[in-house]
């Protein structure tokens, strides 16, 4: 018998913190993956980000670097231009992304940094609670939009993909999400896809992906999937956004 | 001939490989817990499995291992 599916070896030992359910882990493996099939692992400089990731620098067996909240892209950029050989990217979910480092994430985006982004949509700021974020739907309710998110004052969520597609710098800007083994399979493929655009220096890469919080929904992880099929995919609909190595673009 | 293998105490008891196995052979241990505390899972007709390692895709936290 041979080995069908294992531990990718750019994964380390350690057990992941998150909670039962928690789609991170699926994206964490998805990234590890990749290193290994892209002979990756001794080449990649990944920066970990503030959120229920923070501690990714402890999963990934690649070098690691921890920015502070909302900074990744900035770091990113620091280290990628000090090392322009190495492969580096950032680990990130939507608060650290969308709210606290916006400015981060779309200059590094128009200056075409060379890097790629894994975005974690989640709707939620999961680490401390529960919050609002950024992409948190309208309805919905969180510790902080306790009547449900209101246009009249939360205003609408930002759809991260469609927001850096718009920006020339930006290489790849593709939607994926992990809640079946065929969307699994399409989030790989566009993570290998960003990973090899900026090996070919195509400039700025960002795969959004949408996770689940099953914690802070209160929901379990099945309910969760359900939820993100029923409500996220609605508001972030799948698919790629911009791809500058496809035909004709 | 197809075999999977359970980390046993890396399972969180999230059963979303139950669900997505298509020979419906992965059950919950009611029997014991690991040293999380969770019931694990387990294969009792592993000669049902194909292999197709939809539950290792599907599994948060790595605690799968797929041979053919
Ligand atoms: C400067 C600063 N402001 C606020 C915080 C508190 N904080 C920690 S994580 C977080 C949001 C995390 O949400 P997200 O990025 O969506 O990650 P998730 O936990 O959902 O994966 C916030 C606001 C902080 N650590 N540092
Ligand atoms: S709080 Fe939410 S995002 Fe954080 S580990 Fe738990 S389920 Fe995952
Ligand atoms: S490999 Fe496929 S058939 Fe075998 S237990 Fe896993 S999901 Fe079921
Ligand atoms: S998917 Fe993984 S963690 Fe969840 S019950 Fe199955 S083996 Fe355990
Ligand atoms: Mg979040």
């Amino acid at each position: 018998m041979s080995i069908v599916f294992e531990k990718p070896h750019a994964l380390s030992d350690v057990g992941f913190h998150y909670c039962p359910g928690c789609t991170h882990g699926i994206v964490h493996r998805l990234v590890a993956e990749v290193l290994d099939e892209l002979k990756l692992e001794g080449e990649t400089v990944g920066v970990a980000s503030v959120g229920c990731s923070v501690f990714s620098y402890n999963y990934f067996e690649c070098d690691m670097v921890q920015a502070a909240h909302g900074r990744a892209p900035a770091v990113a950029t620091g280290v990628k231009r000090a090392n322009p050989d190495k492969v580096v990217f950032t680990y990130q979910g939507d608060g650290d992304l969308l709210a606290i480092g916006t400015a981060e994430t779309i200059h590094a985006a128009t200056r075409g940094e060379n890097i790629t982004v894994v975005f974690i949509n989640n709707c939620i700021y999961g680490m401390t609670g529960g919050q609002m974020a950024p992409t948190s739907l309208v309805g919905q309710v969180t510790q902080t939009t306790p009547y449900g998110r209101k246009i009249e004052t939360q205003g609408w969520p930002i759809n991260g993909c469609e927001l850096v597609s718009q920006l020339e710098g930006t290489a790849l800007a593709q939607r994926v999400a992990v809640n079946n083994v065929k969307n699994i399979r399409e989030a790989k493929a566009a993570i290998k896809k960003a990973f090899t655009y900026q090996t070919e220096k195509k400039g700025f890469t960002f795969v959004e992906v949408l996770s689940t919080c099953p914690t802070n929904w209160g929901l379990s992880p099945q309910e969760s999937m359900k939820w993100m099929e029923e409500n996220m995919m609605p508001q972030y609909p799948l698919g790629v956004y911009k791809d500058k190595g496809a035909k004709g673009e | 001939m197809a075999k999977v293998t359970f980390n046993e105490n890396a399972c969180k008891g999230c059963y979303l490989c139950v669900d997505v196995c298509p020979k419906k052979i992965i059950k919950k241990a009611t029997d014991r817990l690991n040293v999380k505390g969770f019931n694990p899972v387990e294969v009792t007709e592993q000669d049902q499995c194909i292999g197709c390692a939809f539950c290792a895709t599907m599994c948060p936290d790595v605690v799968i291992t797929v041979e053919k």
